[in-house]
């Protein structure tokens, strides 16, 4: 997915939550964007600006960061851009704000539709994955905006990547109105409509280019703040400790255990996302544990005469361990992932991790036993 | 997509070419370029770099497509494992 799944908010399956009724009552923030109406015969529609606001670019930064990602979104329902009429082609997409402002910014100077679905405020992908960019939701958005007094033809233009959520043969025997499927970029959009909703075969393939794998690790900084994460660091924090107690430089062995844990993150969580082709191995864990190994026998080297020689190879271990872990959960923000390929990989990976783990805290712990003359 | 192949080998993708009719939709939705058609009919190209997203399962009237869909995300399939479901995006949990 093209950027990690966030969370299912409010989910009305999930009713241990107890919040599914709210989730109907969501606060829309106030919509700058809208510019005016316009007057059709299903009623009045909402008329958007194609500009983004340096306050639109900021929101955009925020929830890349994955700061209240969740809480961005847009008023579903029918959007106007510039002047459509009844023959203007209809595009559909999610409420994210996010992806809603990267669609209209690319649809400067045009006249069309735009009907935004209920994801939640997910993005098209994940929300297709989840069944909110689907079928149903798609169908009964289509009767409440009355679309087919909106517009005369019966087409929508829907992104390809909705399309593990929406079954065009279904929405078609739902609504009577037919999908074409758009391209997976909203920057191929205007290319698109132009070629009368025709693709290249380059604008139906996902990439994943170095520029895209490189804002990604804007989430990924966020997944650490994750309580599974935290135990991890506080684990660490817990062993350096124990470890420098007995060693002749407290201060240094607990430098070198936040050196190399800082150093096993930026290895899983920026270095193998963006270095992702060039580095060896097919499964994520495994470049992970390369780059990881290699950062941190820089700091080791750093570190060699401040500690002690057991607490250096036990804590390196730990870190290595931990740089295989981090890389293996950008499987979930890569674009190309197979699950049964993901789950492979774990079941051969995860005990290597739990063995480097386990091996790493017990060398560190000996040096605690028999002292640091070793 | 140079260099960014993953675990070809236990891609679950199948196509029934028997059931297929050509309607192309398949090659439309597939994110990865898996399908092409040969002799007017669908056929699996390039099985290796299917994700398993299950577009064209879900798009194919003909029910001639089956996968085993899913999330390629290993904290989904953790989440998974540690509640006993089906591998889930809903990361952080403290409902």
């Amino acid at each position: 997915m093209s950027e990690c799944c966030p969370p299912k908010v409010n989910s009305a399956a999930n009713s241990s939550c107890g919040s599914a009724s709210a989730d109907d009552a969501y606060q829309y923030a106030p919509q700058p964007f809208v510019t005016g109406e316009l007057s059709t015969f299903g009623g009045a529609v909402s008329c958007i600006a194609t500009e983004l606001t340096e306050r639109d670019r900021r929101g955009g930064v925020r929830v890349r960061l994955g700061f209240r990602r969740s809480d961005y979104r847009v008023k579903p329902g029918l959007y106007a851009i510039g002047e459509p009429d009844d023959t203007a082609p209809v595009l559909v997409t999610a409420n994210y704000k996010l992806t809603f402002d990267t669609l209209r910014s690319e649809l400067k100077g045009r006249s069309l539709w735009l009907l935004v679905l209920d994801t939640k405020g997910v993005n098209v992908w994940c929300a297709a994955g989840k069944g909110t960019f689907g079928t149903d939701e798609l169908v009964s958005r289509i009767r409440a905006v009355r679309l087919e007094q909106v517009v005369s033809h019966r087409t929508l233009v829907l992104p390809q990547l909705g399309a593990t959520g929406v079954a065009g043969h279904a929405v078609r025997a739902g609504s009577g109105f037919s999908v074409a499927w758009g391209p997976v970029r909203a920057a191929d959009l205007p290319a698109f409509l132009d070629a009368g909703n025709q693709a290249t075969p380059r604008m139906r393939r996902v990439s994943f280019t170095l520029r895209e794998r490189a804002k990604l690790t804007g989430v990924e900084l966020s997944v650490l703040w994750r309580s599974r994460t935290l135990v991890a660091l506080a684990f660490v924090a817990v062993l350096a400790v124990a470890a420098g107690l007995g060693a002749p430089s407290l201060v240094g062995v607990i430098g070198f255990a936040a050196a190399s844990a800082l150093a096993a993150v930026v290895a899983g969580a920026f270095v193998v996302p963006v270095l992702l082709p060039w580095i060896p191995g097919r499964t994520f864990a495994l470049k992970g544990a390369l780059v990881g190994a290699l950062a941190v026998a820089a700091v080791a080297l750093a570190f060699a005469d401040a500690v002690p020689k057991l607490a250096l190879a036990g804590l390196s271990t730990v870190a290595v361990a931990i740089a295989s872990y981090v890389a293996m959960n950008f499987t979930g923000a890569s674009t190309f992932t197979s699950p049964s390929g993901v789950e492979w990989e774990m079941r051969r990976v995860i005990p290597w991790q739990l063995a480097g783990l386990f091996s790493g805290v017990v060398v560190t712990l000996a040096g605690v036993v028999f002292g640091w003359r070793a | 997509m140079a260099g960014l192949r993953y675990i070809e080998e236990v891609v679950t993708l199948e196509l029934d070419g028997k059931k297929c009719n050509g309607c192309r939709v398949c090659m439309q939705v597939c994110p990865h370029g898996v399908f092409e058609i040969r002799d007017r009919f669908a056929h699996i190209a390039d099985r290796g770099a299917c994700m398993e997203c299950g577009a064209c399962t879900l798009n194919c009237a003909q029910g001639a497509i089956s996968v085993s869909p899913g999330v390629g995300c290993a904290a989904a399939i953790i989440n998974g494992w540690i509640r006993g479901t089906e591998p889930s995006c809903d990361c952080e949990s403290g409902c």
